[in-house]
């Protein structure tokens, strides 16, 4: 099943032109990542799939992307559609406040107010990302004081909680150690079976390991989609190859 | 790195030497400054100091400051209640509203800036001609209030924008990509977040209203006596605003000018000293309430 369709999508950043007319099917319920050097447009469209490209000034954005049909750049709430389609950042970014009301802040925002509600929510989202042992005595304490690898898990946690259809997780393990880059793909395998995972990774072991697609980008176009085993084993196109065995990038 | 103490470690370097003692002098000289400053007013003030000067009412012979250290504190709260929601408001607008390059901000910007370069004493005459003689208030709190809030209100818009461009973009990001609007990441993220630097900009705010004088003498006026409710026609609530009343500082100035009551000046120095540290502890002890477990 298709949960994503982009169709003939350019972005212009003022008079840079950064994604050159992409296509792409993302299914349902598995891991596509996104890979390529730096500024080949990967990030780009990851953030053009729940729209956090109209925060930037100067952006030109044609073409559609449909979420189950539904074209996001049509008549589609903006809001809404970030609350379907979450996003996990490059860094931890938890707010400066307590852990719950990190967590809780999603559902706040979306108009959860009961509080026994709310605390349901929160545990089975902490417990979704694999930290609420880590957390549940220190609810009420600031997220800042957290590990790195805690404050992201806490980050996703945070997305969870608005029970997304899609998440998408932009380079979210590049800023963590080897270990809890390990639990955070642990969490990503286990989280598929429930939401479809668009991520973008830097490093190729990674999408290896944990993804089911993979697409490969170049200065804005798209080389080759593929499913990730035969991406790697068999690349279609001669640059996917020089790229995935180490010439450039 | 074991600092060595003698200047032994300069020979062969004057440049360094140089710099070394100038550097220090400079240190020596801001801090020394301030030092004697506050000694002198203390050595001079504190023995002046009675409890006649403490007296509820004012009257010739006690010359108490008690009327003036209230009129400070109405006034400084009047103050604030008019400029910080405005600078306030209109940092958000600049800071997180406006789009860059536009006409309305650069000349907001242009406006406040100049705003914060015009001598007090200017603001004094204009609160005088506008607030006083043609709305017709008189020496009046408001009207000093009024004028100083207009003085003040540039110094809490910059540090509150500055406050705001502070925040990092990634909390902003992290609330949009949560499907909340702008409305609800402004005033839920971003304005909690700036805390701690508006709150700096109110500091130094208070610092400039209690200080004041030339601009408050021609609108507030110099009235010696207690705020009261009452007028010609009875209670009133809002009576207190149209009194002319002298704060702490323009309370000096007269003491000084009428050359008549030198030792009280002295002792009200100490309290202004004493009024204005107090206020800056318990500000910056706010603001480290306010954002306990909330470092950046």
């Amino acid at each position: 099943m298709i949960k994503m369709t982009i169709e003939e999508l350019h972005l212009h950043y003022g008079e840079f032109h950064a994604l050159k007319g992409i296509h792409m099917n993302i299914p349902a319920n598995e891991v596509t990542a996104l890979i390529g050097p730096s500024g080949c447009g990967k990030s780009t469209l990851l953030k053009s799939l729940n729209r956090m490209n109209d925060l930037v000034e100067g952006c030109r954005i044609t073409g559609s992307v449909r979420l189950d049909g539904q074209d996001i750049y049509g008549n589609m709430d903006v809001n809404d559609l970030r609350r379907r389609v979450g996003m996990v950042f490059q860094k931890p970014n938890p707010f400066p406040m307590s852990v719950f009301d990190n967590v809780a802040y999603g559902p706040r925002t979306h108009g959860t107010r009961n509080k026994r509600k709310l605390e349901e929510i929160v545990e089975k989202a902490l417990r979704q990302a694999a930290i609420w042992d880590e957390v549940k005595d220190r609810l009420h304490k600031s997220a800042m004081g957290l590990s790195g690898g805690q404050q992201q898990r806490l980050c996703i946690a945070r997305a969870l909680a608005v029970e997304p259809e899609v998440l998408l997780m932009d380079e979210s393990t590049s800023a963590l150690d080897p270990i809890s880059t390990g639990r955070i793909e642990d969490l990503i395998l286990e989280l598929k079976k429930q939401y479809t995972i668009v991520m973008v990774t830097h490093n190729m072991q990674q999408a290896l390991r944990i993804s089911d697609n993979t697409a490969f980008f170049l200065l804005g176009d798209m080389v080759e989609m593929d499913k990730t085993q035969k991406l790697f084993t068999m690349p279609g196109d001669k640059r996917t190859e020089d790229y995935i065995t180490g010439r450039f990038g | 790195m074991k600092r060595t103490s003698s200047l032994r470690r300069f020979r062969g370097h004057p440049a360094a030497l140089m710099q070394y003692l100038l550097v220090h002098l400079a240190a020596l000289l801001t801090g020394g400054t301030v030092l004697v400053l506050i000694g002198y007013i203390l050595i001079t003030g504190i023995p002046h100091l009675s409890l006649d000067l403490f007296a509820w009412n004012f009257t010739t012979e006690n010359q108490s400051m008690m009327p003036a250290i209230i009129n400070t504190l109405c006034m400084t709260v009047l103050t604030l209640l008019m400029a910080v929601p405005v600078g306030v408001g209109a940092a958000i607008y600049l800071a997180e509203y406006a789009k860059r390059g536009n006409v309305l901000v650069k000349m907001v910007r242009i406006t406040a800036e100049t705003l914060a370069g015009i001598p007090s004493i200017v603001y004094g005459l204009f609160g005088f001609m506008f607030f006083n003689v043609a709305l017709g208030w008189g020496y009046s709190m408001l009207s000093g209030a009024v004028t100083l809030a207009i003085m003040v209100l540039p110094l809490v818009m910059r540090t509150t924008e500055e406050a705001l461009n502070s925040v990092s973009d990634t909390f902003r990001e992290g609330s949009f990509g949560l499907g909340a609007g702008k409305l609800r990441t402004v005033f839920r993220i971003v304005l909690p977040a700036a805390v701690p630097g508006i709150l700096s900009g109110i500091i130094l705010s208070i610092g400039r209203i209690v200080g004041e004088s030339a601009a408050l003498i021609f609108t507030a006026g110099s009235g010696r006596e207690s705020l009261s409710f009452m007028t010609q026609d009875g209670f009133s609530l809002f009576a207190p605003l149209f009194q002319s009343t002298r704060t702490l500082s323009v309370h000096m100035y007269n003491l000084m000018n009428e050359g008549l009551h030198m030792d009280e000046a002295r002792a009200t120095a100490v309290v202004l000293l004493v009024l204005v540290l107090g206020i800056n502890a318990l500000s910056s002890y706010l603001g480290k309430k306010l954002t306990k477990g909330k470092e950046l």
